[in-house]
């Protein structure tokens, strides 16, 4: 008896480590991956790289335009889909009743969320570039992100606005606010700093977007800035793979640079949000 | 006034379904005004930029279920085992610090991605396997399995979590032990979350971008061998997208041919997993 019982507790603490190992191998598998792409770019790290412009020879290549691209469509993406996702959100939290143009506008936004996001740079393609003859410029692109960002940003918005409680909303009421000045004043100022942290997050996940950049045609070599939004532009991941697609090793090391500067943005984005949240959210009792 | 600015920022979402929809099928529905159903479903090459043109589509299918396969392969066992450690062994504490860690892996670029399995996954793996081309299905499919891994791990968490805790303290009183509560009991009532979970992570490795595109080749090829050179939907719109296509040529409409062919695989995928999750809020394990 007490041998058979030895002989589970033996196979149960298997089986716990074997499921621990495998929550370990992708742990493992990070510090790998961030690891390779700071020995590898090690050597191109330096301030002529983030300042230079592109070029055929690898040890002169700079990721400036890659950079500052990235920064201007960011901007541009988050002017579009910001608003655009807040004020869906309010709707959809605060306004809509219950029936069959609500239900249709909830189930097309978790469809949305998982149509892959190549299929928008289709979309991108045809409705901006040609359609709207932007062509393959920054509010082309940004605009084509904007729509990607959007289920992600309304679905942050919503939870933020949900976790309001309704007695702050009957309060405004009961001191003689109108539906929109209770929203303006009371609900969004208390559902910013959740609501922030979850759009900062989406939106540095669109500046490591590549494939709806490359099919609505961003350039892969662009040596000067953009001046307009009717500008060409490039984007980091792009110039990252520019450079991988190159036969030459060196221009290898350049995109492991480039891959590291990348990485290290997302980082500052992801702890930018985390700060936020931490600081923005008051001390409320309710 | 404001609700109605309001109520258009709402439409915009349905607005965007309506323009994916209408595009693709616009410009699907030129495309086969070339190229014949019978082309397009009973060929098995792929070949419309060349002089000799094929349109077999299997090429590209079989290049996308291979790398999706081959993801799902490496993210299933390494997910599930992950969720069960969570929600069975884990410390509290272990669990606050793992699972953001876990999320890290969803969040990385995938451009980065592709560039870990060219130069790092797929060297590794020639070490074992000889014949490993360069570029290859199975050191892509692996690494998107990293990418897919947080899924799966965090769905099929939530699904073991809904458990009822009375269902596993029935097996412990009738003498289970641990291992038994988990397999006999805890996953076939979780199976339905865990099969959602699973289909999601298929629809997402199937959209994948640039992993494919960077380390498994663009060689459409009608093959299973996860050693090989092949092309998957995604890849092909990309390269076609790297030159200069003019608008209305044949190459032009194979582009959203094949993105029609992907959007309804995703969108097929993503209506079952959903309508699994609901099955389980309704209370249907």
């Amino acid at each position: 008896m007490r041998h058979r019982f030895l002989k589970e507790n033996t196979i149960e603490n298997a089986f716990k480590a074997i499921c621990f190992l495998s929550i370990l191998l992708p742990l493992v598998l990070i510090v790998v991956l961030i690891g390779d792409a700071v020995i590898d770019g090690w050597s191109r790290l330096s301030l002529d790289f983030l300042t230079g412009f592109p070029s055929r020879k690898p040890e002169l290549a700079g990721f400036l335009p890659a950079l500052v691209g990235s920064f201007y469509l960011m901007l541009l993406t988050s002017a579009i889909a910001i608003p655009l996702g807040l004020g869906a959100a309010i709707y959809l939290e605060e306004y809509a009743k219950p029936g069959f143009l609500t239900s249709l506008i909830e189930i097309n936004i978790s469809n949305l969320a998982g149509v892959p996001s190549i299929i928008y740079g289709l979309l991108g393609l045809e409705l901006f570039v040609r359609m709207s003859h932007m062509g393959r410029s920054l509010l082309a692109g940004a605009c084509t992100l904007a729509l990607l960002l959007l289920p992600m940003v309304i679905m942050v918005s919503r939870e933020s606005l949900r976790v309001v409680p309704n007695s702050l909303r009957e309060a405004g009421f009961a001191l003689g606010a109108d539906q929109w000045q209770t929203i303006w004043k009371i609900i969004l100022p208390m559902s910013i700093p959740g609501a922030l942290t979850g759009i900062i997050l989406s939106v540095a996940r669109a500046i490591g977007e590549t494939a709806p950049l490359i099919t609505i045609g961003a350039l892969t070599y662009v040596a000067f800035l953009p001046d307009s939004i009717h500008s060409a532009f490039t984007a980091m991941p792009i110039q990252i793979f520019n450079w991988i697609s190159r036969p030459q090793t060196a221009f290898q090391t350049n995109a492991a640079a480039g891959i590291v500067v990348l990485l290290f943005l997302m980082l500052f984005f992801n702890a930018l949000a985390i700060w936020l949240r931490a600081r923005l959210q008051r001390k409320v009792y309710w | 006034m404001i609700k109605a600015l309001l109520f258009f920022c709402g439409m915009v979402s349905v607005l965007t379904t309506l323009g994916i929809v209408g595009i693709l099928v616009f410009e699907t529905w030129g495309f086969f005004q070339h190229v014949s159903f019978k082309q397009f479903f009973g060929d098995t090459q792929w070949t419309p930029l060349f002089t000799n043109q094929h349109f077999g589509i299997w090429a590209l299918v079989s290049g996308t279920v291979l790398t999706s396969a081959v993801a799902i392969g490496t993210a299933l066992p390494l997910g599930l085992l992950a969720a069960i450690y969570l929600s069975e062994f884990a410390t509290k504490n272990f669990r606050l610090f793992v699972k953001p860690a876990l999320e890290v892996l969803a969040g990385i670029p995938t451009v980065i991605y592709g560039y870990f399995a060219l130069t790092f996954m797929t060297p590794f793996l020639q070490n074992f396997i000889p014949g490993l081309s360069g570029f290859n299905a199975l050191g892509a499919g692996i690494v998107m399995g990293m990418m897919i891994l947080p899924i799966i791990a965090s769905l099929s968490e939530d699904a073991i979590y809904a458990v009822p805790p009375s269902l596993k303290e029935g097996a412990y009183a009738l003498g289970a032990n641990k291992l038994a509560t988990i397999f006999k009991v805890v996953l076939p009532s979780s199976f339905s979350g865990i099969a959602a979970a699973t289909i999601l992570a298929i629809s997402r490795a199937i959209g994948e971008t640039m992993i494919v595109v960077i380390a498994a080749g663009q060689q459409p090829n009608f093959s299973f061998d996860p050693r090989e050179a092949i092309q998957t939907m995604t890849a092909y719109i990309v390269q076609v997208s790297l030159g200069d296509t003019p608008t209305g040529t044949l190459a032009y409409q194979t582009i959203f041919a094949v993105g029609m062919t992907l959007f309804l695989f995703t969108l097929l995928l993503n209506l079952f997993a959903h309508h699994l999750r609901r099955r389980i809020l309704k209370g249907h394990l």
